[in-house]
């Protein structure tokens, strides 16, 4: 190699250092403030999802203090992240769980289906937006927070009251939904024509039903396979795992996102314990690095204008999810303060509906900032909602006196279940 | 008995409840970590707890002990499941076994299976780690630890003695 040759190598060498030193400080900083965020949140009782959020809007394109180096590094983390998401989405259940929870509150699953899909659908036509744009934001306003409502229940002491597995198996049917509805999506994103369209969509909701089928079928024995008494292996198993299934999943135009899930439906027994420990933290840093992102792909002068239209909309569907949940909890035998009780726990609206509106961001321009200042209220808004359900009932009825006969409700009696 | 019920809280654990002589409500969840909440159940609103008491799995303990429950097989099941792939077990050691009379080094456990004899139970007295010359007697009861199916092939081997040796096929995961 002559001299000048090896100077124009030392300078790039020098370059490529200093751009890795201002990525690295960069990226740093902000994950110091995403800490300083959820140092907050925690201390409030609250989630830090709309902090991250908020935290976006602040670095983005027009905020406060743009980013200059790192938003690449920070894109990938964050599809990395909704991969997490899923996938730990997915570990949460166990195959009994969901066909058990599938015949116990399809009823209530298809209400809540009907009553909170159906006003974000409408409000994005009455916006003059394609029939595609405001079927995702009808799944933005549909999907409940179920880490958000899990929290907010343990937190307050609910997890073991009646009205509790009806909320739950309400968060479970509409994760089901998702299994159908993010490869649906993925498919109309692509734009083909009609027939091209329908095969694709035969195609992947198939793919997705029978993967389904052999994960609650076959888990035990996928999970053997995984299973390992090292925690190094088996993190690296499963993470490698959901990439390439997710991998595979994208490439077969079923989204990333279902692979993930159905990776985590799979999973089972000790495994998937270990594996929620192991990928939890993991799922926690790329999931506030997608949040981070969504903020940041927004442009905080396009929040405003669409502020009071969130607010509309959010308290619709507030009011929209808090029927499902009184129905819900009514068709199970729950009296009046469970059944507020119920209706309250489900408003929250969080990760998902952001994911969905993430993967809308290029059909729609106002679907991202919408979906953002909806979530920010209803993350906020949905625990301290729950929370008020007490006062709200008291308002309704009066605390009743003591009785001491109590109604049996829709609980199996162990016997039958072996 | 109190019938008791048992309902599942996908995402959660398992909730079990019953309702006591004197009309109070109880139940308990067990959390998927092993946490358990103890749940007394409002008099005024049945379908709300009126009071839940977090236990860590010790505090559970404790509570089974106060109210003389034997802790015993629960503690075995869960050792069974917990101990990273490894599994306890509790072999009688029967008169017709092969291995009835012999030291523990002839009878090949440890070389062919990769089974350790952790502790011996003989006459209600717990003899823990014997040594290679120990000899298990029939009535004895040997605490093993090993993998499943490790532990299969002890079971046969310790039965059957030297017959056994060619037809277990040692297999390591």
């Amino acid at each position: 190699m002559n001299e000048h040759g090896a100077a124009d190598t030392a300078q790039a060498a020098a370059n490529h250092s200093a751009a890795i030193a201002s990525v690295f400080m960069e990226l740093g900083a902000v994950i110091i403030g995403l800490s300083v965020l959820a140092r907050l949140a925690v201390r409030a009782g609250l989630t830090p999802i709309p902090l991250y959020l908020l935290a976006g809007l602040c670095l983005g394109k027009g905020g406060l203090v743009p980013l200059s180096f790192s938003e690449e590094f920070i894109g990938f983390g964050a599809e990395i992240g909704v991969i997490l998401l899923l996938f730990m989405l997915g570990l949460e259940y166990t195959g009994e769980e969901l066909s058990s929870s599938l015949k116990r509150g399809f009823k209530g699953g298809l209400l809540d289906l009907a009553l909170n899909l159906t006003p974000g659908f409408i409000a994005g036509l009455l916006l003059g937006w394609s029939a595609l744009a405001a079927l995702l934001l009808g799944g933005v306003t549909y999907i409940s927070s179920s880490s958000i409502i899990a929290k907010v229940l343990g937190d307050l002491d609910r997890l073991g009251n009646r009205e509790t597995p009806t909320v739950l198996s309400i968060l479970v049917l509409e994760d089901l939904a998702m299994a159908v509805f993010l490869p649906l999506v993925a498919v109309l994103l692509l734009g083909q024509g009609l027939v091209a369209g329908a095969v694709s969509i035969t195609i992947a909701v198939t793919t997705v039903a029978v993967v389904l089928l052999v994960a609650v079928k076959q888990g035990g024995a996928i999970s053997r396979v995984v299973a390992h008494r090292s925690d190094e292996v088996l993190l690296l198993t499963t993470f490698g795992l959901v990439l390439l299934v997710a991998g595979i999943a994208q490439r077969m135009q079923v989204s990333a996102a279902i692979g993930a899930f159905l990776v985590g439906l799979a999973l089972s027994g000790s495994v998937a314990e270990k594996a929620r420990n192991l990928v939890g933290p993991l799922r926690d840093l790329f999931a506030a690095t997608f949040f981070l992102f969504v903020g940041l792909q927004i442009e905080a002068s396009t929040l405003i204008p669409v502020l009071p239209l969130a607010l509309g909309l959010a308290v619709i569907t507030a009011l929209t999810k808090m029927a499902t949940g009184w129905w819900a909890a009514g068709w199970a035998g729950i009296a009046l303060r469970g059944r507020i009780r119920a209706g309250t726990a489900l408003v929250s609206r969080g990760e998902f509906s952001v994911v969905i509106a993430g993967l809308g961001a290029a059909t729609e321009p106002r679907l991202a900032p919408l979906s953002a200042a909806y979530v920010l209220i209803l993350a906020v808004g949905g625990p301290i909602l729950a929370r008020l359900s007490e006062p709200l009932s008291n308002l309704l009825q009066p605390r009743p006196q003591p009785i001491v006969a109590v109604p049996v409700t829709e609980a199996t009696p162990v016997s039958s279940e072996g | 008995m109190a019938k008791i019920q048992e309902t599942s809280l996908p995402g959660v654990g398992m909730r079990h409840e019953f309702t006591t002589q004197s009309g109070d409500h109880l139940g308990v969840i067990t959390h998927r970590s092993g946490r358990r909440d103890l749940l007394v159940f409002d008099r005024a609103d049945p379908d709300a707890c009126g009071v839940v008491v977090r236990l860590e799995e010790d505090d559970s303990d404790a509570l089974a002990e106060l109210l003389g429950a034997s802790q015993v097989t629960q503690g075995v099941a869960k050792l069974r499941q917990e101990v990273g792939g490894l599994v306890i077990d509790w072999l009688p050691i029967n008169p017709s076994w092969s291995c009835s009379g012999c030291p523990i080094e002839e009878t090949g456990l440890q070389q062919q299976t990769g089974v350790s004899i952790v502790a011996v139970v003989r006459a209600g007295e717990t003899i823990p780690a014997p040594d290679s010359s120990f000899r298990l007697q029939p009535g004895d009861m040997a605490v093993v630890v090993g993998s499943p199916d490790a532990i299969g092939q002890a079971i046969a081997l310790l039965q059957k003695g030297e017959a056994a040796k060619k037809a277990v096929v040692p297999e390591r995961r």
